[in-house]
């Protein structure tokens, strides 16, 4: 192809495609299925498809994720002009009864009932239906690897908008207008960023995408990268078109191999429609991404860190200011934003500030992915708008705790956030609460307890991790760290004063007051949330006192955190 | 290896090794035949992944971070995958294993060992 992709052609003939199709098979082929059986599930599906001689009138699409990762792998099942079924725990043959059911003159042919003796899904389940899909809207529906799939569904028309209507300044008060805020966690403001990118002076600008997801029990911007990667590409092409950038890069954490493999696919493609290069869509704007991977370390998540990855050095932060914007990667201005971020830009763009604007809380616009994870009944993935209560997403969404436990806390922010106990289960879930609470929106792990987690063991383990991955620059985060881990591990093993948890109290503010980057300043956050929700449970551990009782876990709770080393 | 890095890149050999030293995926112990990683992030340790990580570094007399003494197998531990719907998760040769328990992860384990000694045995 020697012009540029005809975006209008493209998508219809693709849609028209659609609509010929008596139906359409859509099998989940994220992380999460796969390791459930999804491939063997696909196979069975493709495979009773052409033994029913059905390959021209049904599309088996595999797809990115639908979100209910617990319930794997999951299938859904869209004939022409009838309802949805939704399956899960598809293995293969089950997979071939369905096809038999739906489809052949066998089953009941047009039969709105879903085929028997499969698990299915309603999609009027909370864990649907409360959802509000924006940066997922995608997931599910298309195939990832196929451009056209995704220009299908609107795909890049909003690069083509910025380019043909709007000058770059436009792009960025309309950003700015929206109130879209960073998604990695700190929650700056968005357009702010890219005003001051604009008016940056210099030769060459850079847009970096931070794909660097190092917080355990966060997988949102994995499922993003993997399952949508070109509406990464089409958020950060408008970024930079609005920014005045000619270069981009997507940091990825190597521990993601499918995301880096889509990515490179999806630009790949992408170049060879001109929707990359020297000039993207026939205007003289020209753009370029390239995919670069880490290589294992949590500090990298850490913009300055990530640009001294990026240049091939040791990821250490360095000093803030100047700022990226100032002195970013290679000494050029550059902007970072996260993922998630980009995945919003489109939308925004296609719907408008006030659209976007009008969904979540006053100061928290827009909506957020979490990902749902630890003792729930339903995990997985959702988006929802922000404002919704921390209660809705655990007892109508999750299902409540699994098995006959009560809720204990809802950890959120990995190793920089806290956990939040029963009793502000109502928190609204936006960036000033989670706050208020000493946690922290973060990327947004919700991980949920049960009354059987020990909280200063919980408290170790993330000590424990921020320990290791301190990249040892400075002195309150390199030496602080393991000291307040020894002081957690003495509270642990029951060989703790009082005099030792006043140490702890006044290590963490030293820790958070002058650390140099964010890791050590958030790394007290986990043991300072829990002091202030579950002080009793140090209490009890501490020699001397009268309640003194060591904490006897639960087996599987045991010795969890010294495996980890 | 590194000596030969700092030549070519025309830098001091403490950079590279820095470089080596700083990052999880560079090691400078040779890996076993196969590997075996238990994640370790948040939901999986709440769900007991550190039970499953302990029963095969005693099983297998091998160490977290460490391989057995013929190299048969490494044992790691990861920080977060990112399949936490599926905790606790095991990582096996690569490919992901979903809500394990101690049993399950001995038996995915004994099914690629034993396998690469019956193709050992066919080999000779």
């Amino acid at each position: 192809m020697s012009g540029p992709i005809d975006l209008y052609d493209v998508g219809m003939r693709e849609r028209e495609a659609q609509g010929n199709a008596r139906c359409r098979v859509m099998c989940c082929n994220s992380t999460a299925c796969l390791s459930s059986g999804a491939a063997a599930t696909r196979e069975a599906l493709d495979k009773a498809v052409e033994d029913n001689g059905l390959t021209d009138s049904v599309q088996v699409v595999p797809t990115g994720c639908m979100g209910w990762c617990s319930e794997g792998p999951l299938v859904r099942v869209k004939p022409a002009g009838e309802d949805t079924a939704l399956y899960a725990q598809v293995d293969a043959q089950q997979a071939t009864d369905i096809i038999q059911h739906h489809l052949t003159d066998d089953g009941n042919q047009g039969d709105r009932q879903p085929a028997p003796d499969v698990k299915t899904l309603s999609e009027d389940h909370p864990f649907f239906s409360r959802q509000q899909r924006i940066v997922l809207a995608n997931m599910g529906e298309i195939d990832p690897e196929r451009l056209e799939d995704y220009v299908a569904h609107g795909g890049y028309t909003a690069l083509e908008k910025v380019l043909q209507t709007m000058q770059p300044a436009d792009v960025v008060q309309e950003i700015l207008a929206s109130g879209l805020r960073g998604r990695g966690g700190g929650g700056y403001p968005t357009g702010k960023k890219w005003a001051m990118l604009h008016a940056a002076q210099a030769d060459t600008k850079y847009v970096i995408a931070n794909g660097d997801e190092g917080d355990p029990g966060a997988y949102m911007d994995r499922t993003i990268m993997e399952d949508d990667p070109n509406n990464v590409i089409e958020g950060m092409t408008i970024a930079a078109y609005a920014t005045g950038a000619n270069k981009g890069y997507i940091y990825v954490r190597a521990e993601y191999p499918m995301a880096v493999q889509r990515l490179e696919n999806a630009i790949r493609i992408a170049k060879r429609n001109k929707l990359l290069g020297r000039s993207v869509l026939g205007t003289d704007f020209a753009f370029d991404i390239e995919v670069r991977i880490g290589a294992g370390a949590f500090v990298c998540g850490e913009e300055t860190a990530l640009m001294a990855s990026i240049e091939g050095k040791r990821g250490s932060p360095m000093l803030r200011p100047p700022y990226p914007v100032e002195r970013g990667l290679w000494g050029k201005p550059s902007m970072i934003n996260n993922v998630e971020s980009y995945a919003n830009v489109a939308a925004i763009i296609r719907h408008g500030a006030d659209w976007f604007s009008s969904i979540g809380t006053e100061n928290s616009k827009g909506t957020k992915v979490f990902a749902l994870a630890g003792e729930l009944n339903n995990t997985g993935l959702i988006e929802v708008p922000m404002g919704i209560s921390l209660r809705e997403i655990i007892e109508d969404m999750g299902d409540g705790v699994a098995g006959e436990h009560d809720f204990k806390a809802a950890q959120t922010g990995g190793p920089s956030g806290g956990c939040i106990p029963a009793a502000h289960l109502d928190t609204s879930m936006d960036y000033e609460s989670l706050q208020a609470l000493g946690s922290i929106m973060g990327s947004g792990g919700l991980i949920v307890m049960n009354e059987t987690s020990s909280m200063p063991e919980v408290a170790k383990f993330f000590m424990e991790f921020c320990m290791d991955e301190s990249c040892g620059k400075c002195l309150p985060c390199r030496a602080g760290t393991v000291q307040m881990h020894q002081l957690l591990e003495k509270i642990c093993e029951g060989k703790a004063r009082p005099s030792d948890l006043v140490q702890l109290e006044s290590l963490c503010d030293m820790v958070a007051a002058t650390s140099l980057c964010g890791l050590g300043q958030s790394a007290p956050n986990p043991i300072v949330s829990t002091l202030r929700y579950f002080r009793s449970e140090y209490e009890d551990l501490l020699m001397g006192t009268s309640a003194r009782a060591v904490w006897v876990a639960p087996a599987s709770q045991q010795n969890a955190g010294e495996g980890a080393r | 290896m590194l000596i030969y890095i700092a030549r070519q890149l025309k830098l001091p050999p403490s950079r590279v090794y820095g470089v080596a030293t700083f990052y999880h995926l560079f090691s400078f112990t040779p890996k076993g035949e196969h590997t075996c990683t238990v994640c370790m992030g948040t939901a999986c340790f709440v769900k007991g992944a550190g039970d499953i990580l302990d029963a095969v570094a005693a099983r297998y007399d091998v160490q977290p971070g460490g391989s057995t003494e013929d190299g048969k197998l490494s044992l790691n531990s990861a920080r977060c995958v990112g399949s936490c719907g599926l905790a606790p998760v095991l990582i096996l040769d690569g490919a992901v294993l979903g809500k394990e328990t101690t049993e399950t992860a001995f038996t995915a384990l004994e099914a690629v060992l034993s396998a690469q000694q019956a193709g050992q045995e066919v080999n000779t």
